[in-house]
């Protein structure tokens, strides 16, 4: 079984699963929307939203090359999880702010993390706003509202409910959204988070996209659970269950959802069905541990390829828009890289600032010892 | 020590509306040692908050309110309890200005009742101050007094780094000391000599203060004059005024009840040893707690009572270069 399958809900549960248990799923097999779930999108958001798609898969193949190539050191891709991704990201508004994981560059950018930006950040030179102090793929922007990123996986998920309920207490009207995956719904953070949104009735969205894969483990080994929408009701959070490679759908759950917070009804765990189509990141190689003929399905739900043919079906997009797009692509991609490489490494003095907000006798004699010896000859091997 | 706390949280709460309390048991009960009593009645439930029991949990959503503007100041009702929470406060909390290059700080204060001497056993008597130490970019102090408790608690709830606040539950109720109404702080980073001298520099903190000052109250009477320095932060240290005293007696004794190896005593004594060698003429000792749990029936063994101290600093005196 790939895929969990939603067991029968019992009688008395507090909390709706939605449809009854059921995916929700807008954007139908036959190409055409459900007519009573249509969350109509406007067509200008619908365009930016599949543009945006197109380059995080564009920015993914390219990444990873670069990588390859020994130009950046990392890349942690989102093949196949692009609706789950960029549909949750344009459901929410300006005010609202995002706790990532570490895979959702394409929603940074969506929301306005400049391009150069992300780029300078997988180089770690001097120009990424986190000064070269994380590894690629760890950005922050403040101005997108968009948290820095961290490596232990979970940590976020209370973070998140703290910061929406702080909202709450300040009485503004701001939604936090936050992403994780399958595997972190195992971690303590989780745990506490929706406990203590539950209680608290916090104005946040936790987006999980259950995509089948904690690196190698997969979703049976994980939990025992048949969904992950049931971990929000042992909360009393409101849980969906979405087609995570159905852009409307994930649309429609994460704008819901963040009605509902910001109409004072609490928290939804929102949990997006979808599927990890590379390897966990270029570090990774998923010929280890499963077979390729799990993705074939999967191939069939391509979250990209359902928009595109929505838009050509409604004369919303032709072939010589994609051969115009992937012109402007490559341009912006090359002319960024080139930029980013020609951007010296931070200053080794750097390395000392930040860790408070003064420097302190200690870091500066640190920072003397650093400035004092150059090293001779370039160490690590 | 308990009430002077209190002043601090309630004059803080008045001055800065974005100063939130969040922890176990800290609402209409005010807290198990009672330091937030009052205040729940005082200032609300938005001002004063009952968590679910996850110290995880308190600490991380703590971090989600300080980066959105408020001030969150947490209660861990006993840092035996902390070790849940470990990960968010050093890998989060202590390091969100570093890693997002300034772009997100966390303004917060970390509190909890540390340190042995009140038959709490293992679980109630720990005093962690040297795994915070060591995981780079918080704030850590130790007040002895309600003097200082009062005036550091204040001065933490400001600085813009996040502050883990020790409070040494042995004194909460048995140190007095005269606490003045109103606004006054105590500044982060700076140590307190309390007794001068000239023979040998001893440096201790917290509840062990009381017990260096008594083991200098008896050298006196082998004609030992001994230089007591209060350290109140444990990091960033004042280490100028411990170099400056060394300077001056050529010899130390540092004091901590935690275990003695990695500890904070480990670390003085070598910057002594680096800043100050030559002026010297002891080698310098550690009089801590040892190496094993914390102990219920022999708690008294295993603290670095006065009985304890007052050896060392004889001995120290005796050694000649
Ligand atoms: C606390 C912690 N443990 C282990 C890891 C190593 N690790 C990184 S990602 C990952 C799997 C996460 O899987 P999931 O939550 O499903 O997210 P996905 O990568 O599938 O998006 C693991 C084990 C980590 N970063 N943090
Ligand atoms: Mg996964």
């Amino acid at each position: 079984m790939l895929m969990p399958e939603m067991s029968e809900e019992t009688e008395g549960e507090r909390v709706a699963i939605s449809a009854r248990g059921s995916l929700l799923q807008v954007l139908r097999e036959d190409g055409t929307l459900d007519p009573d779930k249509n969350p109509d999108i406007e067509d200008l958001d619908l365009l930016r939203a599949f543009r945006q798609m197109v380059e995080t898969r564009f920015l993914d193949e390219r990444l990873t090359r670069l990588q390859r190539q020994g130009r950046i050191g990392f890349h942690v891709g989102c093949l196949g999880e692009e609706a789950a991704i960029i549909g949750s990201a344009l459901a929410l508004q300006t005010e609202d702010w995002i706790f990532p994981c570490y895979r959702e560059f394409g929603a940074a950018l969506l929301r306005g993390m400049p391009y150069q930006s992300f780029i300078d950040n997988l180089y770690g030179n001097a120009n990424d706003t986190a000064k070269g102090r994380q590894m690629p793929d760890h950005y922050t922007c403040r101005d997108a509202h968009w948290v820095s990123i961290s490596s232990p996986v979970g940590t976020q998920i209370n973070q998140a409910t703290g910061f929406a309920w702080a909202s709450k207490l300040k009485g503004e009207t701001a939604v936090t959204l936050v992403y994780f995956g399958d595997g972190a719904t195992s971690s303590n953070d989780f745990h506490s988070g929706l406990n203590f949104a539950g209680v608290f009735k916090a104005p946040v969205v936790f987006l999980c996209r259950n995509n089948g894969w904690a690196i190698s483990v997969p979703y049976e080994s994980q939990t025992a659970s048949p969904t992950i929408a049931h971990k929000g009701q042992a909360y009393g959070v409101h849980a969906v269950r979405v087609d995570g490679n159905d852009l409307f759908a994930v649309y429609r759950a994460v704008r819901d959802a963040a009605d509902r917070a910001r109409a004072g009804h609490g928290p939804t765990l929102v949990e997006a069905l979808t599927y990890r189509m590379g390897g966990h990141s270029t570090s990774d190689d998923p010929g280890a541990y499963r077979d390729a003929h799990e993705l074939e399905p999967w191939q069939q739900r391509d979250p990209v390829e359902r928009v595109r043919h929505y838009l050509m079906d409604h004369d919303m997009w032709t072939a010589a828009d994609d051969a115009a797009l992937d012109a402007e692509l490559e341009k912006r991609f090359l002319a960024a890289v080139e930029a980013a490489e020609n951007t010296p490494q931070p200053e080794v003095d750097t390395m000392f600032d930040d860790v408070y907000e003064k420097l302190p006798w200690h870091l500066r004699e640190q920072r003397e010892q650093v400035r004092r010896g150059r090293r001779p000859f370039k160490g690590g091997g | 020590m308990v009430q002077a706390l209190n002043d601090a949280l309630r004059d803080e709460m008045k001055r800065d509306q974005r100063i939130v309390l969040l922890g176990e048991d800290i609402g209409t009960v005010g807290g198990v040692f009672r330091v937030t009593k009052g205040l729940h009645e005082e200032f609300g439930e938005n001002r004063v908050m009952d968590t679910p029991l996850s110290e995880g949990g308190i600490i991380g959503c703590a971090i989600g309110m300080a980066l959105n503007g408020l001030v969150p100041v947490a209660e861990i009702q006993f840092s035996d309890f902390i070790f849940p929470a470990y990960d968010q406060i050093v890998n989060e909390l202590a390091k969100f200005r570093y890693r997002s290059g300034g772009d997100f700080v966390t303004n917060m204060v970390v509190r909890t009742p540390v340190g042995g001497g009140i038959r709490g056993g293992h679980y109630h008597s720990q005093h962690p101050e040297a795994p915070f130490i060591h995981m780079a970019g918080l704030k850590v102090v130790c007040p002895s007094n309600p003097y200082d408790a009062k005036g550091m608690l204040k001065a933490a709830i400001r600085d813009p780094d996040p502050v883990v606040f020790l409070e040494p539950k042995r004194v909460y109720r048995a140190a007095k000391g005269d606490v003045p109404d109103g606004d006054y702080i105590v500044p982060l980073e700076k140590a307190s000599i309390v007794r001068a001298g000239k023979s040998v520099t001893v440096v201790a903190y917290g509840a062990m203060l009381y017990e260096a000052l008594d083991a200098a109250t008896r050298a006196e009477e082998h004609g030992v004059d001994c230089e007591v320095i209060d350290l109140r932060t444990l990091w960033p240290l004042d280490l100028e005024t411990i170099v400056a005293s060394v300077k001056h007696t050529g010899r130390l004794v540092v004091v901590h009840e935690a275990p003695r190896t990695c500890g904070l005593a480990a670390e003085i004594v070598t910057l002594i040893t680096e800043k100050a060698f030559y002026y010297l003429q002891a080698a310098p000792v550690r009089v801590t707690g040892f190496d094993t749990p914390f102990p219920y029936a022999l708690e008294m063994e295993y603290l670095p009572l006065s009985h304890r101290i007052l050896p060392a600093v004889l001995d120290t005196v005796r050694a000649s270069p």
